[in-house]
């Protein structure tokens, strides 16, 4: 028998495959079917704002045919009454990488590697805009049915991997057919993404900065190459280009990749549709202002296992508000009326997409918008509004037939037809057998309850008060329950019944007693089926938490404002000429230090009673690595194209941590990886901005470059050893080679612009720019340094090119040629103490600054550690110990001095009328290990307070305390929930080596 | 003339990277007057003498009432600030010169349970390292072994030695613990979440613990033969002439230890770590168990605790009464551990009395570490290890050393850094 239908299944299954009209047939006569299907008297939704009531819809070859409410059926039609039945357009996936295998790992070799594998196609492996969706696909049927049942008809699938992936694939999960129908269109976007491919070790790009750098040049050169200028070929760029007119979805994954992917496409041109991150809702005003598409996972976290309150602890605020907030990501962007589509990529599994989507409905989701997230957007946003989306004449047949309203919990889905093929999801004929029943059997009067969904029924058996197990079926027609009467005093004896069900209402057929003797049943439905009030609160929407900036502890509800604020007789550490000030009054206003002096009155203004304590300018540091998602793009030996200003990362709670030492600037420095590092970001301390409005305006252009053992990767293992420079002799050589290219590409450029004929236009490359720009003294470096000889030899590279060197940062043998930096012009960024963490600080002494300063080289004190930058004013005050520097002088190492090193002594770092107020008043002598933050402002307005931090620490406690009792409460009502799994905050110095995303 | 410069850079060259030569045993009758002491057990007197004859202390008190005639030297402190010598816990000192190279690090051995590991024998007398903590007050510490289970032997030694035998001030004092953790995290280069998660093998990491102790234990108990040379060097711990210190911060795994450490029969118990032992101050402080505390100098362990908690902590178990040290491990530990006194001063900031923060690096820590017969207080009877600060040691700028003596030797205070110092700042002036 079951051959048998499996045969048949095949036969069916052939019939459909080898249909196409111009194929050979062998099997039998060719048959074509002509004939439509009508659907009459359904609710129909022809598009998410077109409903039909009463409507008919015909289809045939696999298209609409017609849709409306007088529509004339044809005399070769199926007719099929949908009486009380709705019609929606089937939902579509536009991010997905259905049936394609994802690229096995390359395993991790011996060696780094730095070359491509491939040849003929771009430098860097991660760059596949020639890969091709539709080469690789093959119909998945398993995951096909998943899709089929959560309502989707069609996907478009990519290859999930590398930074450019190349085209998609439109495809129908039309299971009956062969992907001659199925594959709709081929080439239908292009796909791309920060995450380098997993196929390939090529070790470039090792971070996000780096990927994005990449994607930058990679631009460049395809402009470049279409210009004729090329004198080879490559496959990649010629794909690329090929590619440019398709949609671009940018797979970016959380809320400020977004942002980092919008502004790259805006630096192209480029309207990258943007896969986020489900985060969006936390930076809601800036994901708006990039008037960008985007497609939403919905793949929202599950409660937390709260239940061990020891566990519960270690999970933070901000993953207890995700868990609450995430839901309401569709609402807050459809309420912002930015245009989305919907994908269940991330989804652990795809049967979770509907109670996600109900989830977030119930959060406000209005409802319109999410049946256009999933059918009409999805369609335009790939340019294939006019077949698929909505139901009108001549779309593809693809939609759904439902019991009711496709977005309340109560409605089931009874089929999915897709290309006019029909899937079955829930047979529409199935009687509905839930309810409360009186049941009869041989004399006995028993209470049944049946509910559940059809596909799994739950069955209540009582018999008075008395509680009776059961267990209860419901499969092809037939109903099936078995207990353990009352009666019977072994557990293991059974009743067992069954009826075939024909009609709603009663219930009858035979029964099977415990002795094994047959009998008969009946069952009496009662009236309607509980609906019980306390379901309905169930779906009442839950308190939802505000968002703060950044959401998580410490985050701000509204960002501070400027203020105007009169500071009382403090003792002000000008950082000036002037020196300390007794008993003056500072008057700040418009972000800007408005007067000092004594007795001043400000009308208006907040007082702040300064008397006993201690106003200075905000601390400078010249060497952070915090507030950045990626510290070292160390995959090449010179990665000057790469910015820390494109990985700044405002949520890092050390930024508040910071401003709590008393720290209002920092200039957030590439890693110590490579000889040539990258872009630095100076960015001003205002938590809870977002990382454009972090960034200083008018800041200058800085760049990182190091030298000694971190750049010869001395102590990165025995594998890293091929990458040159592997000594500091190489390490000169790579200065002089990059600088002598520089200027000749700079040169050739100047050639270039200058000549009226023109000639081939050079090779537009970021990296030669950005050291151009040195040569042009247009930017500045900060070199990582730390033995004399290599610090002369920097100064002699860059004499020979006729620059100055900036800064050398750490520079802990500068005391041995401070004087040759004094006579080169360069300042020195140094640690108070340090020493002994690896060979070459050896020699480093604690004396370093006091001796440098001496020779009137500009000193500073850096931290290069989150940890330290808090008490940077101890670090300082170590100088007074360490060399005797006078206090006045020590506080200048940590405000003006390091101001001065990054050329922004005119506008911070002091405190002097007409600089920007950014100042800290301190409870005690500011260079005292007494000395506590109590407030520091950045351009007039508070961004840290000690007693507010105090008082927040205990509202977030409040808050963790509302939330876990939520936890405990949607764990009661069954809902999953995940073990505790604390993040782990990112900790970055020079030398981290991490892919940060 | 060129040879003699060539000779004398020689010399200097030869000098500068040499230890500094111990000081010869104390021979002058010393009497330190005008100063204000810091006594190391939360008392401070003003105008105070101390005196210090053959190695210990003679007198300890007002300036005004002692015959300085039985001294025959006088070291006028008027201004200037005594301390006893500070005591750095939990030390790596002298067992790693330089963090990344390998040839240089002997802190941490193979094996789980290896009591029968001593620091004291690879304890590097003459480190650069080491010098380079006495121009900051810190004279003494406590050199542990690392990693493993049980990690191994610790013992206290003096900063001013030619040998490891002659710096030992208390052998074996202690063994050391690394207590496992109710949470793990994932390690990212294997492909796993970094997130914690909960550590599912706790349970039977604590019972590897106690087998191994309870094992000991019954050796200890019978004829000891064979010689089994782990068992046989946990015998402090059972007698109560050596203390268990337990590196362990979580609030229930200090509970845990507790616990374990009484079922066992371990009675001198000592947490080190402690991030959360603010929450179980009170048992903490009823069982007379003490607390080595992480350095404040370190981030917070969540981004939802208070920035300030790690400053907070010491004021907190002050206040309910726990015995309190610190523990130096951490980030760039042995370079770091001259920071010491900054560490104390960083609690005091945060709402512990001035001199209870002296006490914490002084009184508290040789009462922890057991030495408190011969250090950690200025007092009668005790060594003469201590040291006269131009300002209050606890703070960085007032922290500068004109004298210190350990068991009364007059010790120097110069150091491969101050050597550099000096030979480049005179360099600049010849010009």
């Amino acid at each position: 028998m079951k051959l048998k239908l499996c045969l048949i299944a095949l036969f069916g299954c052939c019939l459909s495959i080898f249909s196409q009209e111009y194929f050979p047939k062998n099997d039998g006569v060719k048959s074509k079917n002509s004939n439509y299907t009508a659907f009459k008297n359904a609710t129909i939704y022809v598009s998410p704002t077109k409903t039909i009531k009463s409507g008919t819809l015909i289809v045939q070859n696999g298209k609409v045919h017609a849709v409306g409410t007088s529509v004339a059926i044809p005399e070769n039609s199926v007719e099929i009454d949908l009486d009380g039945k709705y019609i929606y357009p089937s939902f579509i996936d536009i991010y997905s990488d259905f049936g394609i295998e994802k690229p096995k790992p390359e395993p991790r070799g011996n060696r780094p590697q730095y070359d491509p594998s491939r040849s003929g196609y771009y430098w860097n492996d991660h760059i596949m805009p020639e890969n091709r969706a539709v080469e690789k696909f093959a119909f998945d049927k398993k995951k096909a049915e998943e899709l089929l049942k959560a309502g989707f008809g069609v996907v478009n699938t990519h290859i999930a991997d590398g930074i450019v992936r190349g085209t998609g694939a439109l495809v129908s999960l039309n299971e009956e057919d062969a992907d001659n129908p199925r594959i709709i269109a081929q080439d239908v976007a292009q796909y791309l993404s920060f995450k380098k491919s997993s196929a390939s070790r090529q070790s470039y790009p090792g971070s996000l900065m780096g990927a994005i750098a990449l994607l930058r040049q990679m631009y460049h050169d395809a402009e470049w190459y279409e210009g004729g200028n090329a004198d080879n070929k490559d496959l990649s760029l010629e794909a690329l280009i090929k590619n440019r007119t398709l949609p671009q979805i940018f797979e970016a994954g959380d809320k400020l990749n977004d942002l980092r992917a919008d502004k790259l496409g805006d630096e192209f041109k480029l309207n990258y549709i943007i896969k986020g991150g489900g985060n969006e809702f936390e930076r809601i005003d800036e994901i708006v202002n990039t008037h960008a598409t985007y497609i939403i996972p919905i793949n929202f976290p599950d409660a937390y296992d709260v239940s061990d309150p020891y566990m519960a602890d270690k999970i933070s605020l901000g993953e207890m508000r995700l868990w609450n907030q995430a839901p309401s990501n569709p609402k807050v962007l459809a309420e912002n009326d930015v245009t989305f589509a919907l994908t269940t990529a991330g989804l652990k599994k795809v049967s979770d997409f509907k109670s996600n989507l109900l989830r977030a409905i119930n959060y406000g989701f209005d409802k319109t918008k999410a049946l256009e997230a999933l059918t009409t957007i999805p369609a335009s946003l790939v340019k294939k509004g006019d077949r698929i989306g909505t139901l009108q004449k001549g779309y593809l047949a693809n939609f759904l037939i439902t019991s009711g309203d496709i977005f309340d919990k109560k409605t089931t889905l009874y089929e999915n037809w897709v290309q006019g093929e029909k899937y079955v999801v829930n047979d529409m004929n199935t009687i509905d057998v839930r309810g409360n029943y009186t049941l009869n059997v041989s004399g006995e009067t028993y209470e049944l309850s049946i509910s559940g969904s059809l596909e799994k029924l739950k069955s209540e058996l009582k018999k008075g008060d008395t509680k009776i197990s059961s267990n209860i079926s419901y499969k092809n027609g037939w109903i099936n329950l078995f207990y353990t009467p009352e009666s019977s005093d072994d557990k293991k004896e059974f009743v067992r019944l069954s009826s075939a069900v024909t009609t709603e209402g009663n219930l009858s057929g035979e029964a099977v007693l415990t002795n094994g003797k047959a009998s008969t049943w009946t069952a009496v439905k009662k009236g309607k089926k509980e609906d019980s009030s306390k379901k309905e609160d169930e779906e009442k929407a839950p308190k939802v938490f505000p968002v703060t900036y950044p959401n998580k502890a410490y985050g701000v509800n509204t960002l501070p404002q400027q203020q105007t604020i009169l500071f009382k007789n403090a003792t002000v550490w000008t950082s000036e000429d002037a020196g300390i000030l007794e008993n003056t009054d500072v008057l700040v206003k418009n972000g800007k230090i408005s007067s000092i002096g004594k007795d001043l009155s400000g009308s208006g203004a907040t007082i702040i009673d300064a008397t006993g304590k201690h106003l200075t300018a905000g601390i400078v540091d010249e060497h952070s690595h915090i507030a950045a998602a990626s510290i070292n793009e160390s995959g090449h030996n010179s990665s000057a194209e790469v910015s820390i200003e494109d990985v700044v990362n405002s949520g890092d709670s050390n930024i508040y941590r910071n401003l709590s030492g008393g720290v209002t600037t920092i200039q957030i420095l590439h890693g110590s990886a490579n000889p040539i590092g990258g872009r630095s970001a100076i960015i001003k301390l205002k938590w809870g901005e977002d990382p454009e409005d972090l960034l200083l305006d008018g800041r200058p252009k800085f760049i990182k470059f190091a030298l000694g053992e971190n750049v010869k990767q001395s102590n990165w293992g025995s594998r890293q050893t091929i990458r040159f420079p592997q000594t500091r002799m190489g390490v000169e050589q790579v200065y002089t080679d990059y600088f002598q290219r520089a200027k000749e590409y700079d040169e050739q450029w100047k050639t270039y612009k200058s000549n009226k004929s023109k000639g081939k236009t050079p090779r537009y490359d970021v990296e030669l720019e950005t050291l151009a720009e040195i040569l042009n003294k247009e930017r500045f470096i900060s070199c990582h340094s730390y033995v004399q000889s290599e610090i002369n030899m920097m100064m002699k590279v860059a004499e020979k090119f006729d620059f100055n060197i900036n800064t050398f940062t750490h520079i802990l043998e500068g005391y041995k040629v401070a004087d040759k930096m004094k006579e080169h012009g360069v300042g020195g960024s140094t640690f108070a103490d340090w020493w002994a963490y690896k060979y070459e600080v050896n020699d480093a002494i604690p004396y370093n600054a006091a001796i440098m300063h001496n020779q009137g080289v500009t000193v500073a004190i850096n931290s290069d550690d989150g940890e330290m930058s808090r008490r940077l004013n101890q670090e300082a005050a170590k100088t007074v110990k360490y060399g005797g520097v006078s206090e006045e002088e020590a506080w200048k190492f940590v405000t003006i001095n390091p101001a001065k090193l990054l050329h922004l002594d005119d506008r911070i770092g002091s405190i002097k009328e007409g600089k920007d107020a950014d100042l800290v008043l301190w409870s005690d002598h500011p260079l005292s290990v007494y000395a506590i933050a109590e407030k520091t402002l950045v351009e007039g307005a508070i961004y840290y307070d000690y007693e507010k931090m105090q008082q927040t620490e205990k509202a977030i406690q409040t808050e963790k305390n509302e939330l876990i009792n939520m936890m405990i409460s949607a764990k009661n009502k069954g809902m999953k929930t995940q073990t505790p799994k604390a993040k782990k905050e990112e900790e970055f110095h020079c030398d981290t080596m991490i892919y940060g995303l | 003339m060129k040879k003699i410069i060539q000779i004398t850079l020689v010399l200097l060259t030869y000098i500068s990277f040499a230890q500094q030569t111990p000081a010869p045993a104390q021979s002058e009758f010393i009497l330190i007057t005008g100063a204000t002491a810091h006594i190391g057990n939360g008392n401070v007197m003003e105008n105070a003498a101390v005196g210090f004859i053959d190695g210990k202390i003679t007198y300890v008190g007002s300036a005004g009432s002692i015959n300085a005639s039985e001294y025959n030297k006088v070291i006028d402190a008027t201004g200037k600030h005594v301390y006893p010598g500070f005591i750095a816990l939990n030390a790596t000192l002298g067992l790693v010169e330089i963090d990344a190279v390998r040839a240089t690090d002997d802190e941490d051995e193979v094996g789980t349970f290896i009591p029968h590991i001593r620091s004291l024998i690879a304890y590097n007398a003459e480190s650069k390292v080491v010098e380079s903590m006495r121009p900051n007050g810190v004279l003494m510490g406590q050199i542990t072994p690392r990693g493993g289970r049980i990690s191994g032997t610790s013992s206290i030694v003096q900063f001013d030695a030619w040998n490891w035998e002659d710096a030992a001030i208390k052998t074996d004092d202690g063994i050391y613990l690394n207590w496992p953790r109710t949470t793990k995290r994932g390690n990212p280069w294997r492909g796993e979440d970094p997130g914690i998660k909960p550590n599912k093998e706790y349970s039977s990491e604590v019972e590897e613990i106690n087998n191994f102790l309870s094992a000991a234990k019954a050796y200890l108990q019978g004829d000891m033969n064979p010689r089994n040379l782990p068992h046989e060097a946990t015998k402090g711990l059972f007698d109560g002439t050596q203390k268990l210190y337990i590196h362990t911060n979580g609030e229930r795994e200090i509970t845990d230890v507790v616990n374990f450490a009484e079922k066992i029969g371990i009675s001198k118990v000592v947490i080190v770590g402690g991030d959360q032992a603010d929450k179980v101050s009170k048992m903490l402080a009823s069982k007379n168990i003490p607390v080595l505390l992480r350095r404040p100098h370190r981030l917070p362990s969540g981004e939802d605790e208070n920035i300030k908690h790690t400053f907070m902590l010491a004021s907190i178990l002050d206040k309910a009464g726990v015995l309190t040290s610190i523990d130096v491990s951490g980030s760039m530990e042995r370079m770091n551990t001259r920071n010491l006194p900054f560490y104390a001063g960083s609690f005091a900031a945060y709402g512990l009395e001035k001199e209870k923060a002296v006490k914490l690096i002084t009184g508290n820590a040789a009462k922890i570490a057991g030495i408190d017969d011969t250090a950690g207080t200025l007092t009668v009877g005790k060594d003469a290890t201590l040291f006269i600060s131009e300002g209050d040691a606890l703070d960085m700028r007032t922290n500068i050393l004109s004298k210190a003596y350990i068991q009364g030797r007059d010790i120097s205070l110069e150091s491969h850094q101050t050597e550099l110092w000096k030979r480049y700042s005179e360099k600049f002036n010849q010009k």
